[in-house]
């Protein structure tokens, strides 16, 4: 087991720590890392997608899980995965897809582990059917902080502590997982454009049950009657007859394929994402987009991790990094939405990846973040001037629309907004008190904002 | 724990009458700092201070501190960092002295070198160690241009800051990949009670002035801030002025 320390951020690559960096290669290591990890504390991580410093530990040891990589068991004919936590979905999709099942859920990576998917109960492009990661989860092995190893089945306090927990109850050791079945590697993708917000949002109100999986790309530059412009594309897996007879997908509907470009340069200057720049990429994204366009089979990676494609595609922001903001608010909270996009709109913010959902019903993690309603994301440079009281501001209209921010992507959250923005968070705090008297497991995020 | 944008939730001013200081206080507090502990000589202004940032919103407390007193850092600093981790630590204290004065009474001379250098040297080491502990935080040091290149109108204050600007750089680069962010702060000349009553120099600045300054380089990480900005360009001109010309300058 090795350990080093080194300087740690999340994707969005701000508020840099220093921890020592364990990286266990069994489980009696990893039980053995959680007890010697000495004042102050340890946190799990995954492959370091969580935006802000949700996998970060100033001072004390940060488990890296990728170490611990076994897929142990798949029933091909129920579709149930036993796997270690730090397989990511991107190995479990090579391996499964030639077996006619998919990951049930996949953010807009493949490059998060089945750990990081859990304890930040992510979402995907099919929440409005399938809900959160966590649904699918039929039960997990839990490394607590007593250096135990506990299974934790669905229902359990425990279990709704840990979905959507940010590593915070434990280090998750294995899952089993329930699968999707395919019978082919493509997408069959309908594109569509929105010419404004309620155009967007009628279109995505009407018809959005008709599809399994769906997601906006929103202009938030465009202004005046433009605001809220958007592509929606949406889709589900093509079935085999969708696929052109005497053609290589055909004969191997199964196969996983993917394209990489090089990396993005390590240094990149920052102001490279300027009104201008993203203005004009946001302009050109739209006009590309078809009006209207049926049945189009894409492959999977491109439909849905298209930056997947650029490896370290967070370089682009410069050294200063970039933070994401995600919130959710409720069905009939539209004018809010309204609001927070005109008012980003307003402000000219440089944000090229704003993503526009409709969540479905919510799962019981106790911090999971997502609720029915509408989720925003989007991804500014921090260097931005005035961003953080700006921000400030947006969390203000979402809590007092009900809403709540995304701690997996948060970095800048006041303490005071959270538990008005997630209810359960003094159950949460009980059983971790109770679970965890000595405070081990802990990280900045949880510093940060008091979890 | 400081948030994406550099502004820490918790705040230790070294010097905690100091007018920089209160106004970066001043600032953070407006952002995001909740807890602020401000070490100096237990005074009426000390009080006045603390009181003005718990008007804010802030929990502030205050510390007993001596710069002349280095023995006594180790016990008082510690006791601060035994409460929490702090975010940030702004090393705000220093004196100008009277140059005219000073030259006529080597011991006042001292006094400012203790002050602003040793007492620096001090405090800077017992904090950056409690700061590498926690894996995290900045030690923002009030640096001065004055240090930059010595003046014949005030080299004892001059060389004060060139001692810790030094001292300041040199902790920066023991602390790289540590997680600890040392940032040396060089204002020109600011408008505050230190300098009332002196001769005002070119690109002179205000107190909120440095304090906006503190706030952006915490953002970038920097490791130097000029303010007004403009004085790195000046300054490095005036590094290269021969001596014979340097101390004709009406500077």
């Amino acid at each position: 087991m090795s350990a080093d320390t080194v300087s740690v951020t999340g994707w969005g690559r701000t508020a840099p720590t220093a921890a020592r960096l364990v990286r266990p290669r069994t489980y009696e290591e990893a039980a053995a890392a959680v007890r010697d990890c000495g004042a102050r504390g340890g946190i799990p991580r995954g492959l370091g997608r969580a935006y802000g410093d949700a996998a970060q530990n100033a001072g004390g040891a940060v488990f890296d899980m990728t170490g611990l990589d076994r897929v142990h068991a798949i029933d091909a004919d129920e579709g149930i995965v036993l796997c270690d936590a730090g397989v990511s979905l991107h190995r479990l999709m090579h391996v499964l897809l030639p077996l006619g099942w998919f990951v049930p859920v996949t953010p807009g990576t493949r490059y998060v582990t089945v750990g990081g998917a859990i304890g930040a109960d992510i979402h995907g492009k099919n929440h409005h059917v399938s809900g959160s990661f966590s649904r699918h989860v039929l039960s997990l092995e839990l490394l607590t902080a007593d250096g135990e190893i506990r299974t934790v089945g669905r229902g359990t306090p425990l279990f709704d502590a840990t979905a959507g927990g940010m590593g915070l109850t434990g280090v998750i050791l294995t899952a089993t997982v329930q699968l999707q079945p395919v019978a082919t590697s493509l997408m069959s993708v309908d594109t569509e454009r929105a010419r404004d917000l309620d155009d967007l949002m009628a279109r995505l109100t009407a018809t959005d049950h008709h599809y399994r999986y769906s997601v906006a790309w929103i202009d938030l530059l465009a202004r005046g009657t433009a605001t809220g412009r958007a592509v929606l594309t949406r889709g589900d897996h093509a079935p085999l007859e969708a696929l052109p007879e005497r053609t290589r997908a055909r004969r191997d509907p199964l196969a996983f394929r993917t394209s990489r470009l090089p990396a993005a340069p390590a240094f990149l200057p920052e102001g490279l994402l300027t009104r201008t720049s993203v203005g004009l990429f946001n302009e050109l994204w739209y006009r590309r987009a078809p009006r209207a366009r049926t049945g189009e089979l894409q492959r999977m990676s491109a439909f849905f991790h298209p930056l997947d494609g650029v490896p370290q595609w967070n370089r682009i922001y410069g050294r200063g990094g970039f933070v994401q903001y995600q919130f959710v608010v409720g069905h009939g909270q539209e004018d809010a939405l309204r609001r927070i996009v005109h008012r980003i709109s307003e402000r000219r913010c440089p944000s090229f990846l704003a993503v526009l959902k409709r969540f479905g019903d919510a799962d019981p993690g106790w911090l999971s973040f997502p609720v029915p309603g509408w989720t925003l994301a989007l991804d500014v440079p921090a260097g931005m001037a005035g961003l953080g009281a700006f921000l400030d501001e947006l969390d203000e209209e979402v809590a007092a629309a009900g809403g709540r921010v995304y701690l997996a992507k948060d970095s800048r959250l006041r303490p005071e907004l959270l538990t008005a923005m997630y209810p359960r968070l003094d159950d949460f705090r009980a059983l971790r008190a109770e679970l965890d008297p000595r405070g081990v497991f802990v990280s900045d995020l949880a510093r940060r904002l008091n979890l | 724990m400081k948030d994406a944008f550099g502004i820490p939730q918790s705040l230790l001013v070294l010097g905690g009458t100091s007018e920089i200081a209160l106004a970066t206080a001043r600032r953070l507090i407006a952002r995001r700092t909740r807890t602020v502990w401000l070490a100096g000589r237990p005074s009426p202004a000390l009080e006045q201070s603390a009181a003005e940032l718990r008007g804010l919103g802030a929990d502030v407390r205050t510390v007993p501190f001596d710069a002349l007193d280095p023995d006594s850092h180790e016990t008082s600093l510690g006791k601060v960092f035994a409460e929490g981790d702090v975010d940030m630590v702004l090393l705000a204290f220093g004196i100008l002295g009277d140059q005219a004065h000073d030259e006529r009474e080597p011991i006042n001379a001292v006094r400012v070198a203790q002050t602003n250098y040793t007492g620096a040297v001090s405090a800077g080491l017992v904090s950056a160690r409690a700061l590498q502990t926690q894996g995290h935080g900045s030690l923002v040091v009030l640096s001065s241009v004055a240090g930059e290149r010595a003046r014949r109108s005030n080299f004892i204050y001059g060389s004060s800051k060139a001692g810790l600007d030094a001292f300041a750089q040199g902790l920066g680069d023991a602390l790289h990949g540590t997680g600890v962010h040392v940032m040396v702060v060089r204002p020109g000349f600011v408008r505050s009670k230190m300098t009332a009553g002196r001769p005002e120099a070119p690109l002179a600045t205000t107190p909120e002035a440095v304090a906006t300054a503190i706030e952006l380089g915490l953002r970038r990480r920097s490791e130097t801030v000029w303010v007004p900005g403009a004085l790195r360009v000046v300054m490095s001109a005036l590094r290269h002025v021969p001596r014979s010309l340097f101390r004709r300058l009406p500077v």
